[in-house]
């Protein structure tokens, strides 16, 4: 670890000043503290936000929650109206880490986590998303749990995260304020980026801003199912994960929303799936165009081939969970 | 003032059952269990030493090659920086288990990625880890394309240097004629022992002696090891391991930071600590080599083996004569009389191949007993009544009669336990929503050893007693099953016997590994002990066998006096020792015992998770019915792991290890384990040791990956020939839904 300073300011004004020039933030530093250890990440300064407000959740004027982006994981999984209300998000942080982890991290720091690749944690390693320009180990290497879906030769880490996943199905909106106190609002599901030509870049967050909640607009009731696939039953990332919100009236499916996680350098959404089962009646031939429209560009590397099939066999069984068709 | 027993022949004469105490084979809870979860016990880098200095190893970032040159002036001016070494008094590899001389070490000629090449020492741990990864060192790299790096690569294949070869009778031929024949090849990947505590060392040295707080197993080994390395007089070397967090074979040899903390401190004349970082102990210490087996079963029409065959193939780096030994149940468990063993082996450029827990059955076992289950089918007979059908009269290569064997005992008790169903073993029948139900069943055995020990005991003129050895206790409980054989033969609440181990000045142990510590150490301890007593018999006038010791009393004749009033102000302190002898040889000699398991595999997503598990177990003289239980719950734990997760991953281009840490290696946690059922079967072993006990440590392990790997089969019927057992495996097999 390097040597750095750290300050502690306690108000967000302060905070957001200071988050120019070298400055890193740091809130519950579950994965920031790893990857200092592993000078992954070198921060000059470190800016301690743990004192800035932040950790309410509150009502909406619209019926729906606001998350303050210092509220913890753990604090937000067990909140009643979360659990009650957009159950999605909750089971989808309790699939996540352990405990003591959830404890620590918050709904902020989670939205930024990131990746797990092997080579992007390892100094000795090239990886263009480390130290743009020097390549992309995993590309050759070992990738089993690397990106299928809009991944490119430039980068194929996925967002390895849980929570954001159910977010991006609920269409959650982050709240974001800059350094000159002005604020901005961006859907969460363009919240992540893709690689593209800057896999450094894992999000749209700028120099200076500083994330102050997310907010979840009003319930949409249905069956909400996260499902995490994992060889491990606890305490592992997942090999493919799917967020699903989906509503059944009269036999048909009158609102669905899904979200697929670990497939790519971001949480997955596909407006076409949402709009595909919409109005539909279940039936497997809908669960396979669903597939279909999912994977129709997916590639895999290798050793992450299987997540195709596997992302085909875990949406269809999602789907039959959610409408209560036969397994 | 020493009693000495060799065991020559099987010690009948079963001294523990004859004594009053009861404490002997009594579920206690371990001495140290608070100390160590309460954060008293100390551990290695824990200990207390004024102006220590840290150091942090420099690991290699190629995997063959030289250090042309390491430039000091990179780190030398940062706040704290102590010193850079790089000498050749410093370890390039850790010393295999029981090696008692120096490793490789030629730290500057690299053999693998993550060998120490350098230490850093600073005032701070953190200063000596920023400058250890700042460090400037220019390697002449030998070409990756010309190096063998990966087992599919080599082209070399010697055999084993410690595994005897059998080729008996013709196997082709009993193969050809067989009325139910499997051939069949598994593999298996490597494996990481993983210990919570990482390798650490404090050393101090006072110019003359060196002092070394390290986390070992084998301290008589350590010693001899550590001061040839150093090219000092084992005399002048003093080790410490009194609490170890775990070493499953790992801490068998002096690790890297123990040499390296020891050179920095002779040379800066003032304490230095190292500690392995997480990913140290992945990479720059031991591996578990993955496996090829191929296993020939040849059973006649009722399921008798006539031949038997299991060829593997396995790696090591050059020079290391270490081989896993993955036939050495293989050796004895199965008859058959047309016989091939064999274990080659390729050198690669991967980190050191060496001794993780059960070194041999841990791997040999599962492939082993997932290859009956296939001959089970084929045969039509129960998994279970073939396995039955399979318990040879003599060893079947050496012609020698086995020491005691509760193998069918084991069988029927865990089957009963379980209520297994040794009929209907057709596969996929069973259906609970998404999830494929079924069982797997799989032998367990491993090969029982005891080793020279000694022990001394005192018992003090209060009536209290004092055992001390340099045995270590890494977990195990060996602090209390040495209080309970101390305090059955005395007639002492264990309460009242003070355990000191894990000190290189006390008497002479055999170390903890291949699971022979309990017996070995306290089979010293028990010795020692008898001599106590023929001392108070001759005080007393009375034979071994009129003497009874009681709760602090000594009783005989109808009289009773206190042992502090027999005493009368003196101390007795004998020696025990314990040499192996003619048993060995003259008898075949392992611990057995059953698995029985009960799977869910997702039909979707081919996720698999065990939902039940019972273990039936023949040890000898079970010591302490709590912490022998412990260690067969902790082997089935790892047989989840070695079944469904564990797999050390290295990038076949540079042999780098990609998933060295604990995120990433996935041991099992505790949603992964259900409730684990160990049942121990009553059992005396005479020739194993003068305890009667045999090695238990190790056994959970060997064998039940095999269980589930049937398990899964019956439920989805996938047969899988692959560990570990990854959704990626499953889905690939398994029908579309």
């Amino acid at each position: 670890m390097r040597p750095f300073d750290y300050q502690r300011p306690d108000g967000l004004d302060h905070a957001s000043l200071l988050d120019r020039d070298g400055a890193t933030l740091i809130a519950g530093g579950t994965n920031l503290l790893d990857l200092m250890k592993l000078q992954v990440e070198t921060p000059e300064t470190l800016v301690d936000i743990n004192r800035i407000g932040l950790d309410k959740i509150e009502p909406t004027g619209e019926g729906g929650i606001r998350i303050g982006a210092l509220v913890s994981n753990s604090t937000c999984a067990a909140d009643p109206r979360i659990r009650a209300d957009w159950p999605l998000l909750s089971r989808a942080i309790l699939a996540g880490a352990s405990g003591q982890l959830r404890n620590k991290a918050t709904t902020g720091g989670n939205l930024c986590q990131r990746t797990r690749c092997y080579y992007f944690m390892n100094i000795d390693m090239p990886c263009n998303k480390r130290e743009p320009g020097t390549g992309c180990s995993a590309l050759n290497g070992r990738n089993r749990i690397h990106a299928v879906l809009g991944a490119n030769e430039n980068c194929i880490a996925t967002y390895p995260g849980d929570m954001a996943v159910a977010m991006y199905a609920l269409d959650a909106t982050v709240e974001i304020a800059g350094p000159d106190k002005a604020s901005r609002s961006v859907r969460v599901r363009d919240f992540h980026r893709l690689p593209g030509e800057r896999p450094e870049l894992d999000n749209v967050l700028e120099a200076g801003e500083v994330i102050t909640g997310v907010t979840l607009p009003a319930p949409v009731g249905g069956t909400q199912l996260y499902r995490k696939v994992r060889e491990r039953s606890s305490y592992a990332f997942a090999l493919v994960s799917i967020a699903a919100a989906l509503r059944m009236e009269e036999g048909a499916i009158s609102r669905a929303s899904l979200a697929f996680g670990s497939m790519a350098h971001k949480p997955w959404h596909d407006l076409r799936i949402d709009a595909a089962l919409t109005g539909a009646k279940p039936s497997d031939a809908l669960f396979d165009h669903v597939a279909d429209l999912l994977l129709e560009d997916a590639e895999g590397y290798g050793e992450n081939d299987f997540k195709i099939p596997l992302a085909r066999r875990t949406v269809k069984a999602v789907l039959r969970e959610a409408t209560g068709a036969s397994t | 003032m020493s009693k000495s027993i060799t065991l020559d022949q099987p010690d009948e004469r079963n001294l523990l059952d004859r004594m009053a105490q009861g404490t002997i084979g009594k579920p206690r809870n371990r001495l140290e269990g608070p100390d160590k979860v309460s954060g008293v016990a100390t551990y290695a880098a824990e200990f207390p030493a004024s102006n220590a200095a840290n150091g942090v190893l420099v690991t290699a970032t190629i995997s063959k090659g030289e250090v042309v040159s390491i430039d000091e002036g990179s780190v030398m001016d940062m706040p704290g920086v102590l010193a850079v070494i790089s000498d050749q008094r410093m370890i390039a590899r850790p010393a295999q288990g029981g090696a008692g001389e120096a490793p490789v070490q030629q730290v500057r000629q690299v053999d693998y990625w993550g060998q120490p090449v350098a230490v850093v020492v600073a005032e701070s741990f953190e200063q000596a880890r920023d400058a250890a990864r700042r460090l400037k060192i220019t390697y002449n790299a030998d070409d990756a394309g010309e190096l063998v790096l990966n087992p599919e690569d080599a082209k070399v294949w010697e055999e084993a240097p410690d595994t005897e070869t059998v080729q008996q009778g013709a196997l082709p031929q009993a193969m050809a004629e067989a009325a139910h024949a499997i051939d069949a090849t598994y593999t298996t990947e490597g494996h990481n022992s993983a210990p919570m505590e990482p390798h650490a060392a404090l050393a101090e040295w006072d110019g003359t002696k060196l002092t070394v707080h390290a986390s070992l197993q084998m301290l008589n080994y350590n010693i001899d090891e550590l001061a040839d390395s150093l090219g000092l007089d084992a005399e002048n070397v003093h080790l410490l391991s009194p609490y170890v967090g775990g070493g499953f074979g790992s801490k068998l040899g002096i690790s890297p930071d123990v040499a390296a903390a020891s050179v920095a401190a002779m040379q800066l004349g003032r304490p230095v600590r190292v500690v392995l970082s997480r990913q140290q102990v992945f990479h720059s210490v031991i591996r578990r080599t993955e496996t090829t087996q191929r296993l020939r079963l040849a059973a006649d029409s009722d399921g008798r083996l006539q031949g038997f065959g299991h060829e593997a193939k396995v790696t090591n780096l050059p020079e290391e004569e270490f081989a896993e030994p993955v036939t050495q149940a293989s050796a004895f468990l199965y008859p058959g009389q047309d016989r091939v063993l064999k274990v080659e082996m390729a050198r690669i450029h991967r980190m050191t191949a060496g001794s993780v827990r059960a070194p041999g059955e841990a791997v040999g076992m599962q492939a082993l007993e997932a290859a009956m289950d296939e001959l089970a089918e084929k045969s039509g007979i129960g998994p279970v009544e073939l396995r039955l059908r399979n318990i040879p009269e003599r060893h079947p290569s050496d012609d020698i009669p086995y020491s005691s064997r509760r193998l069918a005992e084991c069988l029927k008790a865990g089957a009963e336990a379980f209520g297994w169903d040794d009929d209907d073993r057709r596969p996929a029948q069973r259906r609970e929503g998404e999830w494929w139900i079924g069982t797997g069943m799989a032998t367990a055995a491993r090969i029982h050893n005891i080793a020279k020990a000694e022990a001394s005991v005192t018992l003090m003129e209060d009536g209290t007693a004092v055992v001390a050895t340099d045995m270590t206790d890494i977990g195990t409980g060996t602090y209390t099953v040495l209080g309970q054989i101390a305090g059955e033969m005395l007639g002492l609440d264990p309460a009242d016997v003070l355990v000191r181990l894990g000190d290189s000045n006390l008497a002479t142990g055999p170390g903890s590994g291949g699971s022979w510590g309990a017996s070995s150490s306290g089979s010293a301890v028990q010795i020692a002990c008898e001599a106590i007593r023929e001392e108070l018999c001759d005080m007393l006038g009375c034979k071994d066998e009129d003497l009874t010791l009681k709760d602090g009393f000594a009783i005989h004749s109808n009289r009773r006096q206190s042992l502090p009033e027999l005493l009368n102000g003196r101390n007795i302190e004998k020696l025990g020792k314990l040499e192996p002898g003619d048993t060995e040889d003259d008898f075949s000699q392992a611990s057995y015992g059953a698995f029985f398991t009960e799977v869910a595999v997702n039909a979707h997503t081919g996720e698999t998770r065990v939902r039940r598990m019972s273990g039936a177990f023949g040890i000898g003289r079970v010591l302490n019915e709590k912490t022998a239980k412990s260690q067969c719950m902790g082997g089935m734990v790892w047989c989840i792991g070695s079944a469904l997760t564990e797999s050390m991953m290295f990038d076949r281009r540079d042999g780098h290890l990609v998933n060295h840490d604990l995120a990433e290696y996935h041991v099992p946690v505790n949603r992964d384990v259900p409730h684990l059922n160990v049942i121990m079967v009553e059992e005396r072993d005479p020739a194993a040791s003068p305890l009667q006990a045999k090695g238990v440590g190790e056994l959970g392990i060997c064998g039940g990956a095999g269980a589930i790997c049937n398990a899964i089969y019956n439920a989805c019927g996938v047969r899988l020939r692959s560990f570990p057992m990854t959704p990626d495996k499953l889905i690939a097999e398994l029908p579309d839904i």
